[in-house]
């Protein structure tokens, strides 16, 4: 499996090393070309504002849309779950996502940077060990839609939710050592839907 | 489930998430907008921005409250904004409008010519300047979460900054070839910790994001700071002290992401117009350098 990173701004470092934690040996993706030669993508923490317009100027902006539509697996830490929503509150006017997510996510939600915190938080993975989840000026997701399962919230409010193809989490799993959520990534979410396109 | 807010994690890991980015000075809520539709990172908010702070000259202090405010409120982006170096209660101040980082900077005048502000104490993260590798180690002792390279602020002139990330890699790249029995004698020559040094040493890179920042004017400026391993850009005079600001922000932004694609820097230097006028940093007299602030 071919898992690339979108490499226009924000922690790409981070997520390429979880990869190859994970036995992946990633590809940046910054252009179509690039695009085309992934099965599966991961959208990176940073600023969701500037990661949409750079997308749209270099042209990788409908392709990434038309991909996900067509059902490539994606996985996007906070800036990315901001990116992966159908519709976002306290947006920038006009800021674009790429959607396929039917959620509503709120950005900043948790609060500007003296209200970003770390905590340990239980994931739907059939796992109970907790996890150490990282939020820096997060979202969450205030409305969940059909086929959309929740996997993971804090303070009742989800904070990990996933598709059939798609999976979203409003903290950084990629600054930690604990490399679980892009396992669960790939085994469990890219493989099984690649599998079905097969 | 116990919620921990202000841990090295949550304050390193916001300056990692504005990697790759450009930090864009702006000195009001128009500004603010400009900066972020080009796709600026973030803002620094202050009053003047450093080509007047030359030009005017007095004691520089933090912005005016109302004002960091109106900026807050006017963009989604994280908002940072600068304390004197030394001066606490400054930080303190902007610790409790929320604002997103503190720069102790050395564009202000300095509130204590001993002593940097302890960084440790607060929730919010810092970013601190750094003309070589001792003196960036130093601000992380002190617990600063980002570090950038000085350069020298308000001039649009690109020399210093080249020679601070010269310096800071190049300081890197040694201690990364040492024997380990030799960094002792490394860390009493940086007048850095022992511990930050044998880390620099192992990983080969600084434990916090370094951006680069002073004098950078031009798209290929910002290019250029990427290729010599910044993780980040700051612009401050160098937007709106030039022809047409959101033109010349939208293209240093396009510069610093593709900066390995002479192509495309060369569309984004294009028809900008005027780039700020600038100062050479060899025509100031030596009192008037900002980046000889800081120790």
């Amino acid at each position: 499996m071919k898992v690339g990173v979108l490499s226009l701004q924000g922690d790409v470092r981070e997520h390429v090393s979880a990869l190859i934690a994970c036995g992946i040996d990633p590809i940046e993706v910054r252009s179509e070309s690039e695009l085309a030669e992934i099965d599966a993508l991961i959208l990176p923490g940073g600023e969701s504002t500037t990661i949409a317009q750079l997308s749209e100027i270099f042209g990788i902006y409908e392709p990434i849309k038309q991909r996900i539509e067509a059902g490539m697996p994606v996985y996007g830490s906070c800036a990315g779950m901001i990116l992966l929503a159908d519709s976002i509150l306290d947006a920038k006017q006009g800021q674009k996502t790429f959607g396929g997510l039917d959620i509503t996510v709120r950005r900043n939600a948790f609060g500007r940077q003296v209200d970003s915190f770390e905590t340990d938080i239980s994931f739907d993975d059939g796992s109970s060990d907790l996890i150490k989840a990282v939020f820096i000026r997060a979202p969450w997701v205030e409305r969940v839609g059909v086929g959309v399962q929740v996997l993971a919230s804090v303070d009742s409010h989800p904070v990990a939710v996933r598709s059939a193809t798609l999976l979203a989490t409003s903290f950084h799993p990629e600054l930690t050592a604990d490399h679980r959520i892009h396992r669960y990534f790939i085994e469990e979410v890219a493989k099984p839907a690649l599998e079905k396109v097969k | 489930m116990s919620e921990v807010k202000g841990t090295g994690r949550v304050k390193r890991g916001m300056a990692e998430m504005l990697k790759g980015g450009v930090i864009m000075d702006v000195v009001n809520a128009e500004q603010a907008k400009i900066a972020e539709d080009a796709g600026a990172v973030a803002v620094m908010a202050l009053e003047r921005v450093p080509a007047d702070i030359r030009a005017q000259g007095g004691v520089a202090r933090m912005s005016d409250p109302d004002m960091i405010e109106k900026i807050q409120a006017a963009v989604s982006i994280p908002v940072m904004a600068k304390a004197r170096i030394g001066h606490f209660v400054e930080a303190q101040v902007l610790q409790s409008l929320g604002v997103d980082y503190i720069d102790e900077s050395e564009v202000l005048t300095p509130a204590d010519y001993e002593n940097h502000i302890d960084k440790w104490d607060f929730t919010i993260p810092f970013v601190c300047g750094a003309t070589n590798l001792g003196e960036a180690l130093r601000r992380i002792n002190e617990g600063a979460a980002m570090i950038r390279s000085k350069g020298e602020a308000g001039t649009g002139d690109v020399s210093n900054a080249m020679q601070h990330m010269r310096k800071i890699g190049g300081e890197i790249r040694r201690l990364s070839s040492m024997r380990e029995d030799e960094l002792y004698v490394a860390a009493k020559e940086l007048q850095a910790p022992y511990e930050l040094v044998k880390e620099v040493a192992q990983s080969g890179k600084l434990p916090v994001v370094l951006f680069t920042a002073g004098g950078i004017a031009t798209p290929a400026d910002a290019a250029l700071m990427m290729a010599m391993g910044a993780d980040g850009v700051f612009i401050g005079s160098g937007i709106f002290k030039s022809g047409n600001p959101a033109q010349r922000a939208a293209a240093c932004v396009k510069a610093t992401t593709f900066w390995q694609d002479a192509k495309v820097v060369a569309d984004a230097s294009r028809g900008l117009g005027e780039a700020m006028v600038g100062i050479n940093v060899a025509d100031l007299p030596a009192p008037h350098r900002l980046a000889d602030r800081g120790w």
